[in-house]
């Protein structure tokens, strides 16, 4: 491709639309405006200049800023769309999300099922709309960010006359004593802390250039958190997982390689109490009925001593105690342990006793420890209980037979033979929770219920993030950019002799009423006239 | 300059579609897969079954096993048990063993649906350490281990008996 040679000498890249170095108008059609486009210095930016091969063409395409902005609002719609109904990793385990999301909302569900919505953040096309933001960003920024600097580095003082009088801000003054003016003029812009250039007489005073490259710390702060997210999906970088256990319970720490236990001694939950509150606080007591003040689970860690194999027992050592509470989780290595749910009074041990239905009279207790019966329970005298069959989570199922719907005790039931001196060859009786039923004969004998035992579990989230501090860091350089693009600004004033005459031009990239103030307070006192703004002439 | 441009072009392309595939894999092979990985060795462990016996995966190397997790609740579970027995039956003498891992239920629930199915093949219970060792989401979830303790295949659903003759075959020494 041809590069452009200005009259000034320098060698454009293909595409400029103004000299690089002295700011000629190179684009014949670009010579009839009155003003200049002066973003990115009129660099050749766009490289839709270049459409040659594929590579350029998927290059150009995500170089666009409208291609950019309309990736975003696809990416807003449908980060929107995933949040009319809940995620499946929200949905309680109560039926396959195959069947709830109709269930739950009918039709539109069944559309939001079937659509894949359930899953939205994790789609594929949802990870490439994320993606190719990433790569927009990362290659429009390559696109303008290099030719901005390029141009910013090579800009000469001495700019062309059609560049000074298409700027937004131009005077033309008779000069008279120009040197002593010019001489006041830079005493002044030096104590305004501009940056003075000189170059055959005329003069390019400059401050600020920093915040151009705003926009790119920015986008590199961007990046960097792209990548944090990215990270996540490395093994190793970010752990997520919940952990139950009951009260009494020894269980081993998901994602620790077996290394790690930890034991529940007792699941903590307390309310306010209206006596010793505040007067204020008893009546929303009252009307919330119930008011939590803490959720606590206190725990013993444990590390495995030695090396197991999975599935022995392995040996323990103690490493702390410690109370989980909302927000105060047990941190170690990289872990950390979040008091995140809880269920009370799930039931763990049940006792009956075997008594006659006529006389009421017992014949002696036996208590069921629901996550390990026994077979037999023996009363002595003769008396004898027999376990048949045992459904922890008991339902009937659609052929009217009682199964078991998991094997946590929900809802046991229980089919007893009972042995006794004078039914040697035992009457059989099903139980359930309120519920009896004597499928053979009417019984003489019963299993009256005596009390249950009940134990609270505990819910923690096991969490590890190593990817936090590169998400900070992403933050911390995306604010840099913000605060580096709008809390300073780009001035640019010239003064250029041409013909006997001082030509001055002023340009910004924002706040041109902070420049104007500053070109006013400089010629104070000297015969330049003041530029005119040329976009308020225009009207 | 030209040929420049589209080699920079090019390299910064290719790096930003690796990142993007890359990302995109990672997100679908979830942890539980990675946990066990296909084609790697099947991590080791050790249950005691039913008789007291113990079984440690790593003995059975020179055998293919047919390394099945269950729960006596689980209707595709209780199905293809006794499919199971008849197969296991056939291909034990030509070297393949079958070790089923009752996912952490009484000893009363699985003697009970033991001696209602007769089934031959050592029953483990595990309270939890090799079911999280192994991702086990879904029941029944079947792994394929051949004679050099290599993870051949991961399964996770319910299986004919036709399916499971073939799986054994499959991991026949």
């Amino acid at each position: 491709m041809k590069e452009v040679i200005c009259e000034c000498g320098h060698h454009n890249p293909h595409g400029t639309v103004l000299c690089e170095s002295c700011g000629k108008v190179l684009i014949e059609k670009d010579k009839d405006k009155k003003l200049l486009d002066m973003r990115y210095e009129g660099s050749a930016r766009r490289s839709q200049t270049y459409n040659k091969t594929i590579i350029d063409k998927i290059w150009n395409f995500f170089s666009s800023v409208k291609v950019g902005v309309w990736l975003i609002v696809i990416t807003l719609i449908a980060s929107a769309l995933g949040t009319i109904f809940p995620q499946e990793m929200y949905i309680p385990p109560v039926m396959p999300a195959s069947e709830y999301y109709e269930d739950q909302y009918g039709w539109l569900g069944q559309l939001y099922y079937t659509l894949g919505f359930h899953n939205l953040y994790s789609s594929w096309w949802y990870l490439l709309l994320i993606a190719s933001i990433g790569i927009s960003i990362i290659i429009a920024s390559l696109d303008r960010g290099i030719p901005l600097y390029r141009s910013l580095k090579t800009q000469r003082v001495t700019r062309h006359e059609g560049f000074l009088k298409r700027q937004r801000l131009f005077s033309v003054s008779e000069a008279g004593s120009e040197d002593q003016t010019f001489e006041s003029v830079k005493e002044k812009l030096k104590a305004k802390r501009y940056r003075i250039r000189e170059e055959d007489g005329n003069i390019l005073a400059e401050k600020g250039r920093f915040s151009r490259w705003g926009p790119y710390v920015n986008h590199v702060g961007l990046i960097i958190f792209l990548i944090g997210g990215m990270l996540r999906f490395v093994p190793g970088m970010y752990v997520d997982e919940i952990l139950w256990v009951r009260e009494g319970e020894t269980k081993v720490i998901p994602e620790t390689d077996g290394q790690y236990y930890l034991e529940n001694h007792e699941f903590i939950l307390e309310t306010y109490d209206k006596e010793n509150s505040k007067e204020e606080f008893a009546a929303a007591i009252d009307d919330k009925g119930m008011v939590a003040k803490n959720f606590q689970s206190d725990v013993t860690l444990y590390k495995t001593k030695g090396e197991t194999v999975h599935g022995e027992t392995p040996q323990l050592e103690k490493v702390r105690d410690d109370s989980i509470r909302v927000n105060h989780p047990l941190k170690f290595e990289d872990l950390a342990l979040y008091q995140v749910d809880y269920k009370l009074d799930e039931l763990n041990q049940m006792t009956f006793a075997l008594s006659n239905k006529e006389t009421n009279e017992e014949y002696g207790d036996l208590t069921i420890d629901l996550y390990d019966p026994k077979d037999t329970y023996d009363l002595g005298n003769g008396y004898q209980v027999e376990i048949v069959s045992y459904f922890p989570d008991f339902e009937f199922d659609e052929n009217s037979e009682p199964i078991t719907k998991s094997r946590i005790p929900n809802n046991p039931a229980f089919v007893f033979k009972m042995f006794t001196p004078d039914k040697p060859e035992g009457e059989v009786s099903f139980v359930a929770i309120q519920q009896t039923i004597e499928p053979f004969t009417d019984n003489e004998y019963k299993m009256s219920f005596k009390a249950v035992e009940t134990k609270d579990v505990t819910a923690l989230t096991v969490r590890k993030d190593l990817t936090l501090w590169v998400l900070a860091l992403g933050g911390f350089i995306f604010m840099i950019g913000v605060a580096q693009g709008s809390y300073w600004n780009h001035r640019r004033i010239w003064l250029r002799k041409v013909d006997g005459e001082v030509w001055m031009a002023g340009h910004t990239n924002k706040n041109w009423h902070g420049l104007k103030r500053d070109i006013a307070s400089v010629i104070d006192g000297t015969d330049l006239n003041e530029p005119a703004d040329q976009l308020d002439k225009k009207e | 300059m030209k040929k420049k441009r589209l080699v920079i072009r090019t390299v910064i392309l290719l790096l930003l579609g690796a990142a993007v595939a890359y990302t995109l894999y990672a997100n679908f092979s979830s942890d539980d897969i990675r946990k066990v990985a296909i084609n790697e060795k099947a991590p080791d462990f050790v249950l005691t079954d039913m008789e007291g016996n113990k079984h440690q995966l790593s003995d059975y190397e020179g055998q293919g096993v047919f390394l099945n997790f269950w729960g006596t609740w689980c209707k595709p579970c209780e199905k293809e048990m006794p499919y199971m027995n008849n197969q296991y039956k056939q291909f034990k003498e030509q070297g393949v063993q079958v070790l089923a891992v009752n996912i952490n239920e009484s000893d009363f629930a699985v003697n009970k649906f033991t001696s209602r199915y007769n089934l031959d093949f050592p029953i483990v219970i595990d309270k939890g350490e090799v079911m999280e060792a192994y991702g086990i989401g879904p029941l029944p979830t079947t792994f394929l281990v051949d004679k050099d303790g290599i993870v051949i295949k991961r399964l996770e659903s319910g299986m004919t008996e036709a399916m499971i003759k073939g799986y054994m075959e499959e991991i026949k020494p």
